[in-house]
């Protein structure tokens, strides 16, 4: 049984609703809004499901389901719902930190006051939850970064990130699956694609996964 | 087939967008008028969902290497079919080796005309379903053609067309392309929006700057968003959002105080609060809006929103009835 208090719901336009859970985010919040999004994907009306950073959008389609009814529906299935119910993967992903890869190491290592081993060492340390995909194709909103790696991000940000840059962006790590102009600071790139529109799972990562970055190589 | 002469501003493959994907991060995409592509696709006898090309602010020219029927719906830009004037909503045939002209200026008939037209070709552009789809991808690089922008030489295959040869060599006819609504006095063009999740975190002031302003469209716009200019709107309280939902027509107000209208290229998760959503029966008129150009944003309620997505329904019903009774295939 859940004790958390329920979703506040808004419209978001006259095709999708909100459902948004009071600050401060969680992972148990989190996993809540795993198991609504898999369990109204499944209902007749709905589209869409988006989780976002304690929130979920569903789109709908208001002349097969009234807004009223999807309402009570959310309502009714919000404290049935089980923390359990997505199981995410364990994820590895390899990295070679630093040199061409992870131009901006060494900033982090400044701002941290850590040496760049440190910063690598406590980095691939760590195992994080994939929060939501957004921004790009696959792209991961993690949680989990120690505390003493976060850096804010560049005063300038670049033009162009290489695809399957590593990089640290405030209190968050991420993956850049393709090309994009970005600011966060980059510490090292993955050789595993995160993004294949033409394979049958498109997305490397997938809401609720764990991930674990491997050090692969290291130049400081 | 057709071939690109030339791609003009912004020339890409668009059908009615990549839809089921969200949560991996990939947006719907798709012609960012989807009434149009609708209307331009039922004239040639293709299914709603074939794909066809979104242009950008005419300066284009194609050609045709097959005897093909083509429709042009949106803002014409003096669209000419070897020196004869197209008409936005026509359905005309085409012989091999014709080439459609759109020039900068626009015909008189198009009143609000000034920056995107949807071109249909019997059959429909053929390129390869990516994610179920056949609209380019532009951010991400996939789908389309290529995944990118049209070029100068692109060649193009078309599919199977469901029209007979008799219905091919039809003489032309049009049909009444969607209603604007009534004549703004500044000719401003309205969209009407209703309030967003973040509406009561702006002040009282900008509550009633969001509905009193004449937004300028700047030329910062694409398929992304629309960027508008006007009024700062300022929020109570500045402070960071976590990670959201934003779906197109979702109205974002990032710190500077000026609105961006997203649209279907956006990405899939926003940190901005929303302070409106356009509703879904006013997104084509969004899309077809010149830059320079004026919007008034008018609040409505759900009630109201999905009477207008009734109404819009109902004329492409009378649209596919017109057309199933003059022996065209059905829209399916």
């Amino acid at each position: 049984m859940s004790g958390l208090p329920p979703p506040r719901l808004h419209l978001l336009g006259d095709a999708a609703l909100l459902c948004e859970l009071p600050a401060p985010a969680t992972l148990v919040q989190q996993q809540r809004i795993w198991a609504l999004a898999a369990e109204a994907r499944e209902w007749p009306g709905v589209g869409e499901v988006l989780p976002g950073m304690n929130n979920l959008t569903l789109t709908f389609d208001p002349t097969a389901i009234e807004l009223d009814a999807l309402t009570a529906q959310v309502l009714e299935a919000w404290p049935k719902l089980s923390a359990k119910a997505v199981e995410g993967r364990l994820v590895e992903i390899p990295v070679a930190y630093g040199g061409e890869h992870g131009p901006d190491l060494g900033d982090v290592a400044a701002h941290t006051g850590l040496t760049p081993a440190e910063v690598v060492r406590r980095h691939s340390a760590g195992e994080y939850v994939v929060y939501l995909l957004g921004f790009l194709p696959g792209f991961a909103f993690m949680g989990g970064l120690a505390p003493e790696l976060a850096t804010p991000r560049r005063a300038e940000p670049r033009t162009a990130v290489p695809a399957r840059s590593v990089g640290i962006g405030g209190e968050q790590t991420g993956i850049y699956p393709l090309v994009s102009p970005g600011g966060w600071q980059i510490i090292g790139r993955t050789s595993l694609e995160m993004f294949d529109p033409t394979a049958e799972s498109p997305t490397l990562l997938r809401p609720g996964d764990r991930v674990r970055f491997v050090v692969e190589s290291v130049e400081t | 087939m057709i071939v690109v002469q030339k791609p003009g501003l912004l020339a890409s493959v668009q059908d009615l967008g990549r839809h089921g994907h969200r949560q991996l991060g990939i947006c719907p995409g798709g012609a960012l008028d989807v009434l149009a592509l609708t209307l331009a696709n039922r004239l040639v006898g293709n299914v709603d969902g074939a794909a066809g090309l979104e242009l950008t602010m005419g300066g284009c020219e194609v050609r045709f290497e097959t005897d093909t029927r083509i429709a042009l719906a949106g803002d014409d830009f003096g669209a000419q079919l070897d020196g004869v004037p197209l008409w936005p909503c026509w359905s005309v045939p085409v012989a091999a080796g014709q080439v459609l002209k759109l020039s900068g200026a626009n015909a008189a008939g198009a009143k609000k005309a000034g920056l995107r037209s949807w071109l249909a070709i019997a059959g429909g552009i053929d390129v390869a379903p990516v994610l179920g789809s056949r609209s380019t991808d532009l951010k991400a690089g996939f789908g389309g053609h290529e995944g990118r922008a049209l070029r100068k030489g692109d060649k193009l295959p078309l599919g199977t067309s469901r029209l007979d040869a008799a219905q091919r060599t039809r003489k032309p006819f049009g049909l009444r392309g969607p209603d604007w609504g009534p004549e703004e006095a500044d000719s401003a063009i309205a969209l009407r929006v209703l309030p967003g999740p973040e509406f009561e975190q702006f002040t009282l002031a900008a509550r009633e700057v969001l509905w009193g302003e004449r937004w300028r469209i700047t030329s910062q716009s694409n398929r992304m968003g629309s960027r508008l200019a006007g009024t700062e709107l300022k929020r109570k309280r500045a402070g960071d959002m976590l990670s959201s939902g934003v779906i197109p027509g979702t109205i974002q107000v990032p710190p500077s105080g000026q609105p961006i209208i997203l649209m279907g290229d956006a990405q899939t998760t926003g940190g901005y609060p929303r302070i409106g959503v356009v509703i879904r029966a006013d997104l084509w008129k969004l899309a077809q809006a010149p830059l320079s150009g004026k919007l008034r944003l008018v609040q409505v309620d759900m009630a109201e929103a999905l009477a207008a997505w009734a109404e819009q329904q109902r004329y492409l019903a009378q649209v596919a009835q017109g057309l199933a009774v003059a022996g065209w295939p059905g829209a399916a």
